[in-house]
């Protein structure tokens, strides 16, 4: 058995990061779009506590940023779902047709 | 312990959100059917107090706050063009809210949030704090977005806003992540010492594309530019005059701090080709549309792109004509969209191109300051947008980038088409359905009378400014 390295946490970071992009990319409603940037987000900390292992406290604290930041998006974000389910009765992105050309 | 000094340093950033939250605390206090008219008095003087603490800064350059703030001649000079576009929004915003019977005193305090996020944007020199200024003026400009609440189209482009920038933001802090791995620091000036003295990785190359991702959505550059007509066509008019220049400017602030003062590898291919894009994508497919405000949104993809010519010629010319061209571009684009907000009318039914068919009689001088603001997004002589090409495509020159110049001045002369196109109709068209025009109220007027100004000045004596422009160049490069 290899000890648990700081690569190790990179590569789950990566994997994070590639799944919430794909989900963000191939996923039709708006509420698992806004999870799968929250994944991403989640892979940017995993990144940043690993890297910490390396540098010192830095990455931990820009953690506890980056935490804040997606509780503050995902309140307005869930915000403007509430405002758009509103007006058009739906959360699929497939009938976010109003302004095209 | 913190010394004094430091809190001049960020001065206008304090005085503008204690402004914000006053106007919080001051609408709900207000009868609830009343005009939200106080509110945006309030957030002027705001405003001209920020100004004012801009204007006192200049004895007091050097970082703040453990480093993290660094106020210099750059960051100076874009405080005063992100206040100055925020006084004429807040201006054009007292008649366009009543119009569109918005009643949301918040509105007020969001611009001026988002103004505050924008400034420490210009001013920050820390990733965490860029990261956070980013967000500020991001979150504030998305909920901006959407303040024509019951319209469909505004909510619309609210989400599309939202979830695309979110998506962008994430971007660009996996690379900061990735860029905190492979140089051990996010001080801007650490990450520069890395750089000067170290090989770059792999890693700092990824960390530099990905980080180029989310910075080149918020200035609406190609390939990231997909969300910018829609979004802009759903916005309130004044709004998209905001998030078209401010956030725009703002980004820009960033992308010079973090791309070029910290001479990150890599970024020059990736500059080159997104504005050879910007400015191609941008201008063909303004030439189709047919509704004014997303004929601009399309020309703002393509002014990214001039904006990045600037860029990528580098150097200090390259950095001083940037930095005026972007002075330059929120003079004329804020005027636009105050006139196309005005001109819009209750549930902006009126913005397409028919609309505007005959407006030359019916309103010469809405017609008259909308063409001027026109002839100078095309960069006609007499006008900011000449000098800030000129600079521009000679800085471009002058390092050698000859095929991105060509493709720059061929994409003038096809932008030339469709901003013409607007002003025949106005004035050789005959309307079919005549929209009516309201006169044009006082704070409207100053509003417009401010962006005409500042676009003829820029257009005349260019000479100031560009000094100004110059220093903030050397000054970043230091």
């Amino acid at each position: 058995m290899t000890e648990i390295g700081t690569l190790h946490y990179l590569v789950v970071a990566a994997a994070l990061f590639i799944i919430g992009t794909i989900g963000v990319l191939t996923r039709r409603n708006v509420v698992i779009i806004l999870m799968s940037i929250e994944l991403i987000l989640n892979a940017v900390n995993l990144n940043l506590v690993a890297f910490s292992r390396l540098y010192g406290l830095h990455g931990q604290v820009f953690a506890i940023f980056v935490i804040t930041d997606a509780a503050a998006e995902a309140a307005v974000g869930l915000g403007i779902i509430i405002a758009f389910f509103r007006n058009k009765e739906t959360v699929n992105v497939d009938e976010v047709d109003l302004l095209k050309w | 312990m913190i010394p004094a000094v430091d809190y001049i340093r960020i001065l206008p950033e304090l005085v503008l959100s204690i402004f914000g939250i006053i106007v919080m605390m001051v609408d709900p206090v207000l009868p609830e059917q009343s005009p939200k008219k106080p509110l945006g008095v309030i957030a002027v003087i705001g405003v001209l107090a920020a100004l004012a603490a801009t204007a006192y800064q200049p004895g007091f350059y050097g970082s703040a706050f453990y480093n993290t703030v660094s106020v210099d001649t750059f960051s100076v000079f874009f405080h005063v063009v992100v206040l100055l576009i925020a006084l004429v929004v807040i201006l054009i915003s007292f008649e366009y809210l009543d119009v569109q019977r918005i009643r949301s005193g918040e509105y007020y305090a969001l611009v001026l949030f988002g103004t505050v996020g924008m400034m420490l944007m210009s001013a920050a020199v820390e990733l965490v704090l860029i990261f956070i200024a980013l967000e500020i003026s991001s979150i504030s400009t998305y909920i901006l977005a959407g303040m024509r609440r019951r319209a469909a189209e505004s909510a619309e482009a609210s989400l599309k806003y939202f979830l695309l920038g979110s998506f962008a933001t994430a971007f660009f802090l996996y690379g900061v992540a990735l860029i905190f791995g492979a140089t051990g620091t996010t001080n801007v000036y650490g990450i520069a010492h890395y750089f000067q003295t170290q090989q770059a990785s792999v890693l700092a190359y990824l960390a530099v594309g990905l980080m180029f991702v989310g910075l080149g959505f918020k200035v609406a550059s190609a390939p990231f530019h997909v969300w910018t007509p829609d979004v802009y066509e759903g916005s309130p008019a004044p709004v998209v005059a905001l998030m078209s220049t401010g956030p725009k400017a703002a980004a820009f602030a960033v992308l010079l701090r973090v791309l070029f003062a910290t001479g990150a590898p890599g970024w020059f291919w990736m500059v080159w080709v997104s504005a050879a894009l910007s400015m191609t994508l941008g201008n063909i497919g303004a030439l189709v549309q047919q509704n004014v405000k997303r004929l601009l949104a399309y020309s703002s993809i393509a002014h990214a792109g001039y904006l990045l010519v600037a860029f990528a010629a580098a150097k200090q010319v390259g950095i001083s004509a940037a930095i005026f061209y972007a002075a330059s571009y929120a003079a004329m684009n804020v005027g636009a969209f105050a006139v196309i907000g005005h001109f819009a009318s209750e549930g902006e039914k009126y913005v397409t191109l028919d609309d505007y068919a005959g407006l030359g009689r019916r309103s010469p001088l809405l017609a008259a300051t909308l063409t001027i603001f026109l002839l100078s997004l095309i960069g006609i002589p007499v006008t900011g947008g000449f000098f800030a090409k000129f600079y521009v495509f000679s800085a471009a020159l002058q390092s050698n980038l000859v095929g991105l110049t060509i493709i720059g001045v061929i994409n003038s002369a096809i932008a030339a088409y469709y901003y013409l196109r607007v002003i025949v109709y106005m004035y050789m068209r005959d309307e079919r359905v005549e929209a009516p025009v309201a006169r044009i109220p006082a704070g409207l007027g100053v509003g417009l009378a401010i962006s005409l100004v500042a676009t003829i000045y820029l257009g005349v004596m260019p000479g100031r400014v560009l000094d100004y422009a110059i220093q903030s160049a050397q000054d970043l490069l230091k």
